[in-house]
């Protein structure tokens, strides 16, 4: 027993979890420089902050995950070494990850089952599924313990996962970015059984960059900020301004304000009834009408994996439509290839840069080259014009006004936002009459994700058709002209922004019928 | 001039000097081991191995042969490193040989009547097509998604001796005199035997092969096509979003690999042998792949070691007259180098990638 500290509500009491002078070096960046944390039983304990900043690595080391290099945790008021997630269960931590860890063809209580330290020799399916009705029915998690992962919505994988942990006696709760991928009511659900838990005496540590959610649930609040924590601050203290303050130092730039400046133009892209196969463990695309026009942002919004993906593909040519017509500046274009469809100018930022936007080991000049080959060959093809490509990344570059970055170094020793802008610029260096642009601002800092709303903005504002696919409902919300609500390969509702409903949105996006809520 | 200076500064510094100690290093350890397998076959390995590399390096005969053996080597290790770029893999170099070979004679026993101008161009042309249609087969199948290109060129090898096989023993079975006792063909007309130079066996096909392997590297480094190429290899998905259309590319590119691979059956049966055989191969389609797979991929590493490789296979002959050694004994030399490079990931073809890929900054 070394600290004793003050409670919010006054009580003293003793933090179940003390973190000391946490310090993690990776190879380039100090991931956490001399960290201290608190965590008390009975709290939801915010960890906020920008991308980058810390929060990850550093629950990472409570749990195991990663060793730290310096500092010491102390649980119960007795010093621990934690080597791996094994000894933090032993511990009674548990994390849920932001891609969720479940085998999607076991069923729920199999899934379960796997993660107990305990599991017999021979396994009783009874026995576990007994203990998960009745702590599903304490803390209102109704899932079908029978029932196959894969066939579960993701809000009930999500309550599978605190089962999980709840089954494995941990007492300390840790979610990462738990909330990117449920509606906005499914987030209020996860809300709600933060509010039993922490009455029941668990603490619970939240990760997020949302500040929203972060009012709507926490007791208290660390930010951190480049590895270091910059504040802790009561619940009752907290305010948006604080917070900011807080996470920036300052003040964040503005953001972009609803344009819709015109009244849109011409349709670039027209889908007509376009439904394709289902791919892999993707939905196919079923009667899609969609129109995007010259001068306008189009919003999709809905769970990931209701076939956004697909519906930026079968506009990219990368899809076939098996049934219906795509037509592009009117004309038909159903049967042509990515490659003329390119030409025609469409641009795009995919959803992950390095994995489906760039070469990674090829070098910034050659990855701009690949944008457009044609126009940079020379004698037929025989050699390429290198001094005309570097040329227009750095015409492209300024015109966006990005910082310049190193020309001839591999694009996969850039970091999440220089590749970003690697990708932009490429792509809109091009002027794209058409842009298919796919959680742009997913990984970006608050800085970077801003500018790079600015710049589709602008894009609009200029006469370009944008389709914008994104799960940050603020970011649609802000940016889109229209918003279209997609659910299992359909588009199951239309909005305008002066309409927009949050809460229909998200009962649309998940199917969950109720229109009041 | 300059460029040709900083490419030679380029190889000191860069991953060069390390790749072929790195060479050296595995050649010595795979020379040691064999030498543990001599002695234990109760041979002198120090007197085999000094026997070997006098007649293969001393004596113009004996480098005149390694060239030979060089040849088909080069071919068929280029005919992995191509398709190798856009990820693909190739294990089919053998059967694309065979069908080469097999097309090519086609050739030579039908139009006996050519003069050897234009003779020797359609036989090239012949061998690329039988070589390349058998490689473009399992290049389809896999642009369509159907089967993977591995399984499939694994297994069509099996298939192109065995119909090269039916050939000799059946309808091209020869009839002369003497040789009809053999499972081969009638001889080539002498206008369809490929030019050999300065009295030795050395033949065209050496000149088949530098080619090959310049146009390789111009293609891949300097061309438009070989910025797309690399780029499938390096990231399809980023490729297919690009517009690159990789169905075509991959069909196309096994095409010439696999016409690539058949140049040397052709020049095998039509320089050396006079005539097809079956089972003329010891294996030199396998032999390419193991190449290209030490030298990464790289031109200069496929040159320097498919002539390595060459040395080694001559000096097979070599013992199998001197000390006694079966021919199959290099087999276990073989099979020792391959073990070392796959014993050590550092080895492995992704890290010469990689030197490689930064070796291309300065362009």
């Amino acid at each position: 027993m070394t600290t004793a500290t003050q409670r919010p509500d006054g009580e003293p009491t003793a933090p179940l979890v003390s973190l000391r002078g946490i310090t993690k070096r990776f190879p380039n960046v100090l991931a956490n420089d001399s960290v201290d944390l608190d965590l008390f039983p009975g709290e939801v304990h915010a960890l906020l902050g920008e991308n980058g900043a810390g929060k990850s690595t550093l629950m990472k080391i409570l749990y195991g995950f990663y060793s730290s290099d310096g500092g010491s945790i102390q649980i119960d008021g007795e010093e621990v070494h934690i080597a791996s997630p094994l000894d933090a269960r032993r511990l009674r931590i548990g994390m849920v990850f932001q891609t969720y860890t479940l085998i999607p063809a076991m069923t729920v209580v199999e899934n379960i089952a796997l993660y107990l330290p305990d599991l017999p020799l021979t396994f009783d399916g009874r026995r576990v599924s007994g203990k998960i009705r009745e702590l599903a029915g304490k803390y209102n998690l109704a899932v079908d313990p029978m029932s196959v992962v894969r066939d579960i919505a993701i809000g009930d994988q999500q309550k599978v996962e605190v089962l999980k942990l709840l089954v494995g006696q941990a007492r300390i709760l840790i979610f990462d970015e738990a909330t990117r991928v449920l509606a906005p009511h499914e987030i209020e659900g996860l809300f709600e059984i933060f509010r039993m838990l922490k009455k029941d005496g668990y603490a619970i540590v939240f990760i997020t960059h949302k500040m929203r959610e972060v009012l709507a649930c926490a007791d208290r609040i660390t930010v951190m900020k480049q590895g270091r924590v910059s504040g802790t601050i009561e619940r009752g203290a907290a305010t948006e301004k604080a917070l900011v303050e807080l996470m920036f130092g300052g003040s964040v730039p503005d953001e972009v304000s609803m344009g819709g400046a015109d009244a849109p133009g011409d349709p670039i892209l027209e889908l007509r009834k376009v439904s394709t196969h289902a791919e892999g463990t993707g939905v196919g695309l079923r009667d899609v009408d969609l129109e995007i026009r010259a001068g306008e942002i189009v919003g999709v919004a809905g769970v990931s994996g209701n076939g956004q993906r697909e519906l930026g593909d079968v506009i990219l040519g990368l899809l076939p439509c098996v049934r219906g017509r795509r037509r592009l500046l009117g004309t038909d274009a159903t049967s042509w290839s990515a490659g003329r469809i390119r030409a025609s100018g469409v641009g795009f930022v995919p959803e992950d840069p390095l994995g489906m936007g760039v070469v990674p080991w090829m070098t910034l000049a050659q990855n701009a080259a690949l944008g457009d080959v044609e126009a940079y060959s020379r004698h037929g093809g025989l050699s390429i014009d290198w001094k005309h490509v570097q040329r227009d990344i750095a015409t492209s570059f300024d015109e966006l006004s990005f910082e310049p970055l190193e020309a001839w170094v591999p694009v996969r020793t850039f970091s999440g936002g220089q590749l970003q802008r690697a990708v932009l610029s490429r792509e809109l260096g091009r002027h794209p009459r058409l842009f298919v642009a796919s959680y742009p601002t997913r990984g970006l800092d608050v800085r970077s994700a801003i500018a790079a709303r600015r710049i589709l903005a602008e894009l609009r504002d200029r006469g370009g058709g944008v389709l914008l696919i994104s799960e940050d409902l603020d970011e649609l919300c802000r940016l889109s002209d229209r918003l279209l609500v997609l659910r299992e390969g359909r588009i199951v509702g239309e909005f305008l922004p002066c309409e927009i409903d949050r809460h229909r949105i998200g009962h649309l996006m998940t199917d969950s019928g109720g229109t009041d809520a | 001039m300059r460029s040709a200076w900083a490419a030679v500064v380029r190889v000191l510094k860069g991953g060069w000097t390390i790749a072929a100690s790195r060479y050296a290093m595995i050649l010595a350890i795979a020379l040691i081991a064999y030498a543990v397998v001599l002695l234990l076959a109760g041979k002198d390995p120090i007197r085999a191995y000094a026997d070997t590399f006098s007649f293969a390096l001393g004596t113009r005969y004996g480098f005149s042969e390694v060239l030979v053996r060089m040849i088909p080597l080069l071919l068929t290790a280029v005919a992995v490193a191509l398709p190798s770029r856009l990820g693909l893999i190739n294990v089919g170099g053998e059967g694309q040989l065979y069908m080469g070979a097999w097309l090519a004679t086609w050739g030579a026993i039908t139009f006996t009547s050519l003069p050897q101008a234009v003779f020797i161009p359609i036989l090239i042309a012949m061998g690329f097509v039988g070589g390349g249609c058998w490689a473009a087969f399992a290049g389809f199948l896999r642009a369509r998604g159907w089967v993977n290109e591995t399984i499939t060129t694994l297994l069509m090898n099996y298939v192109a001796p065995l119909l090269v096989g039916f050939s000799v023993y059946g309808m091209w079975r020869s009839r002369e005199v003497g040789s009809a006792a053999f499972p081969q063909t009638v001889a080539f007309p002498d206008a369809a035997r490929l030019p050999r130079f300065f009295g030795t066996r050395v033949h065209l096909g050496l000149i088949l092969g530098l080619v090959a392997l310049l146009a390789f590297w111009f293609v891949m480094e300097r061309t438009k096509w070989g910025l797309k190429m690399r780029a499938i290899g390096g990231n399809p998905e980023a490729a297919k979003r690009l517009g690159i259309r990789l169905g075509l590319y991959i069909v196309v590119v096994m095409f010439i690999a696999g016409g690539i691979a058949g140049l040397a059956g052709m020049a095998e049966v039509s320089a050396l042998h006079g005539r097809l055989r079956a089972g003329f191969s010891p294996g030199y389609g396998f032999m390419g792949f193991l190449i290209s797979w030490l030298a990464g991929g790289s031109p200069l590493g496929i040159l320097t070691m498919s002539f390595v490789l060459a040395v080694v296979f001559s000096g097979g002959t070599l013992l199998q007259i001197t000390q006694g050694v079966p021919f199959a004994a290099i087999n276990v030399l073989m099979a020792i180098i391959l073990f070392v490079v796959l014993a050590n990931p550092r080895f492995s073809l992704g890290s010469l990638k990689r030197a490689f890929g930064n070796s291309t900054r300065e362009q």
